[in-house]
């Protein structure tokens, strides 16, 4: 049995693919149980988000179930084949254990070090867990997923700083006021700008948003929906000194606030800190602003470079996080072996065993007349061979570290002696329960 | 006794302030908890060494340089653990802790022998007046960290650097409030120093005030802190301006301390060493 991931991410095809590929949410269920009943595959679980679409599964045959899987995919979208092809990547086992713990990790993001990937990952799971496609060993994949994500945001600050625009205007004002709460922002326009940055402020935690602008009317329709009040433009300097959060995007050839005039505002407002954003292009606010002591003045260029910092800070701490997943797939791997070879053992031994005892009843119905004693000797006796003969191709089996000639004494033991694969019986049992 | 425990007390501090440098460079959480436990077995023992000088001695053991030093330390490093059990801000643990030890390093390096009481000391008043005149230095330390903390913070936000070091400090309202508050509270404590002060001098010497060097140098530093808490009540002095102020005050407050005692004559010579 072996680990199997098919899919395509970011990296590896362009929008217009991952999006004719993408699985709806109302669609996952039936695709969830369609690839349940592709023949290779055991379990399976789909990944779907913006950036990336990814069935995992365990299958027997990698070569046979990567074969279905494409054509499934194929299918279900309704597009050929070679439309998309060479934009998957196909990964097996060891691969694909460390392609999920990566995936987890937001180490395989597009931002790396982004949280949302890792909720996503848990519904995919959520998912399967509730249709029944997913079983022991995805179970204990993801499970082991979740754990590596925790590790690698616990031990490492890939997560810890912002790397987008509106998150480090948020990170910034809460390194001016502590927290955002009970905070009061004054937008400048009434853009569609405005309206983004004043929403990332609000679930930041900004009590009350101000709006002003050249046409009043829009101001009053921009407030209405923050359920904020409008300023008259003329007004302005009543708003800032009532403000805490300033942010500015008209589209006004010159500048709207200077030097002097702030300079004024801050006494009136006894000096108390004020945040300017101007993310207006040309720029609203004279640069000049900024040198006035307790106001704090960035525009968008300056928030672009402290985003960009942080994504290279990013990826030192990516090299970090990428040793803790290796030292992790190595210990599933382990577990994993185990897990192969622990039915065969089992198997084998009970085999063994049914036929001992077959044997034994017979000779012993030929002489009844056996005394107690002499029985037992016949049974220790049949009981010994067994073992010695069993001895050594198990500690074969056990001490197999190696993947392929696992597999390949794994295969040969149950060809040889005619056991049936432990998870195609269970597979069976399971189609079966599905299709009454 | 009291010596032992003082030396353990400085290695308690050696190690708290190395780990909480190790706990600001790299963040992880168990070098704050693990210095924070440190710096706290380190008060209990530096409590210990206070208590059994003091029983040894038989009088408030804050008489010569190496004792003041000592108390000084003592003091900082329990304003420290009032302010972090309020506010939990670990990294003050970095500033506070490694003032506390230098202070601790310097007594170190002092003659530790009790020695008897000089006539003068003896007074009901003299425990009342290093008490107040102390907890006051030691608030004040933690307005000076505050200060220095904030500088450093503003600096990053208006040069536009949000890297490794604006990550490690409080924010500007957080170091703003505590430097206000510690004022506050540090202004009162000075003003009861140098009153319990005058009457013990009215005891000890006949006269309330002498205009000698420490007396001349408590005043001049309380007028600055005067000054600064009405600026910050009035005109709403604050955030640059006011950690300026609180660093300039602390250099003023150590001169009135450390200065005076070393370098000009006076009547506070007998706490040279």
């Amino acid at each position: 049995m072996e680990l199997i991931v098919i899919g395509l991410n970011h990296k590896t095809a362009p929008i217009e693919i991952r999006e004719r590929l993408a699985f709806p949410e109302e669609g996952l269920e039936r695709a969830l149980l369609q690839v349940q009943a592709l023949p290779s595959l055991r379990e399976n679980m789909i990944v779907s988000t913006c950036n990336r679409v990814e069935i995992y599964g365990t299958a027997r045959n990698v070569d046979q179930a990567a074969h279905e899987m494409k054509q499934f995919l194929s299918r279900f979208h309704g597009l050929p084949l070679k439309d998309f092809e060479n934009h998957l990547y196909l990964l097996t086992s060891e691969d694909a254990v460390k392609h999920i713990f990566r995936v987890a990790s937001s180490l395989d993001s597009m931002v790396v070090g982004e949280p949302q990937i890792l909720g996503q990952i848990k519904s995919a799971y959520q998912t399967a867990v509730e249709i029944k496609t997913s079983g022991v060993i995805l179970h204990r994949l993801l499970h082991r997923a979740f754990h590596v994500a925790k590790r690698v945001r616990a031990e490492t600050m890939i997560g810890n700083s912002p790397v987008s625009v509106s998150s480090v205007a948020v990170e910034l004002g809460k390194k001016i006021f502590e927290t955002l709460e009970q905070k009061t922002v004054l937008l400048i326009g009434a853009g569609e700008m405005c309206e983004l940055a004043a929403q990332h402020l609000m679930a930041g935690g900004a009590e009350k948003i101000l709006v002003t602008n050249r046409t009043y009317e829009r101001a009053i329709s921009l407030a209405s929906q923050f359920k904020g009040e409008a300023v008259l433009f003329e007004e302005i300097e009543a708003g800032l000194k009532k403000v805490d959060i300033v942010i500015s995007a008209t589209d006004s050839l010159q500048y709207l606030l200077h030097h002097d005039q702030i300079a004024k505002v801050m006494k009136d407002r006894k000096q108390r800190p004020i945040f300017f954003i101007d993310i207006a292009d040309p720029r609203d606010i004279d640069p000049k602003v900024g040198n006035i002591e307790n106001v704090y003045l960035y525009n968008i260029d300056d928030l672009q470079k402290v985003a960009n910092d942080n994504i290279k800070d990013r990826g030192k701490e990516a090299r970090k996080a990428e040793s803790l997943v290796q030292e992790e797939v190595v210990r599933f791997v382990t577990w994993y072996r185990s897990l192969e070879v622990t039915p065969t053992i089992t198997a084998l031994r009970e085999k063994f065993e049914e036929i001992r005892k077959r044997e034994l009843e017979k000779t012993l119905s030929l002489h009844p007349d056996l005394s107690e004693k002499e029985r037992q000797s016949l049974e220790a006796m049949t009981s010994a061979i067994i073992n010695k003969i069993l001895h050594s191709p198990l500690t074969l089996l056990k001490r197999s570290n190696e993947e392929a000639t696992t597999d390949l004494y794994i295969d040969s033991i149950r060809a040889l002696f005619g056991i049936q694969d432990a998870f195609e019986e269970e597979k069976e049992g399971l189609k079966k329960n599905e299709t009454p | 006794m009291n010596i032992l425990f003082f030396k353990i007390t400085s290695l308690f501090y050696l190690l708290g302030t190395l780990t909480y440098l190790a706990y600001i460079f790299s963040l992880k959480e168990t070098f704050s908890k693990v210095s924070f436990t440190i710096v706290l077995i380190g008060f209990a023992s530096h409590t210990l060494a206070f208590l059994t000088r003091l029983v040894e001695a038989g009088h408030t053991p804050v008489t010569n340089l190496h004792e003041s030093l000592s108390f000084f330390a003592w003091m900082i490093i329990g304003i420290f653990l009032v302010v972090y059990l309020k506010y939990k801000i670990k990294v003050l643990g970095s500033f506070l802790t490694t003032v506390a030890l230098i202070l601790m390093l310097f007594a170190y390096t002092l003659p530790k022998d009790i020695l008897p009481l000089a006539p003068v000391l003896k007074s009901f008043w003299h425990p009342f007046h290093v008490v107040f005149a102390f907890l006051g230095n030691a608030v004040f330390t933690l307005t000076f960290c505050c200060g220095v903390m904030y500088l450093i913070q503003e600096n990053q936000l208006k040069s536009k650097k949000m890297g490794a070091i604006a990550k490690r400090l409080p924010s500007l309202k957080v170091l703003d409030d505590l430097n206000y508050q510690s004022l506050t509270f540090g202004f009162p404590m000075l003003t009861l120093g140098i009153i319990t002060g005058a009457i013990w001098a009215e005891y000890a010497w006949g006269r309330y005030w002498g205009w000698d060097p420490k007396e001349t140098w408590s005043l001049i530093t309380w007028f600055f802190y005067a000054a600064l808490l009405h600026q910050r009540l009035t005109v709403g002095w604050r955030g640059r301006k006011a950690a300026i102020m609180a660093i300039v005050g602390f250099l003023a407050t150590l001169f009135t301390f450390l200065g005076v005692n070393l370098i000009l004559p006076g009547l506070h010579s007998y706490s040279k060493w």
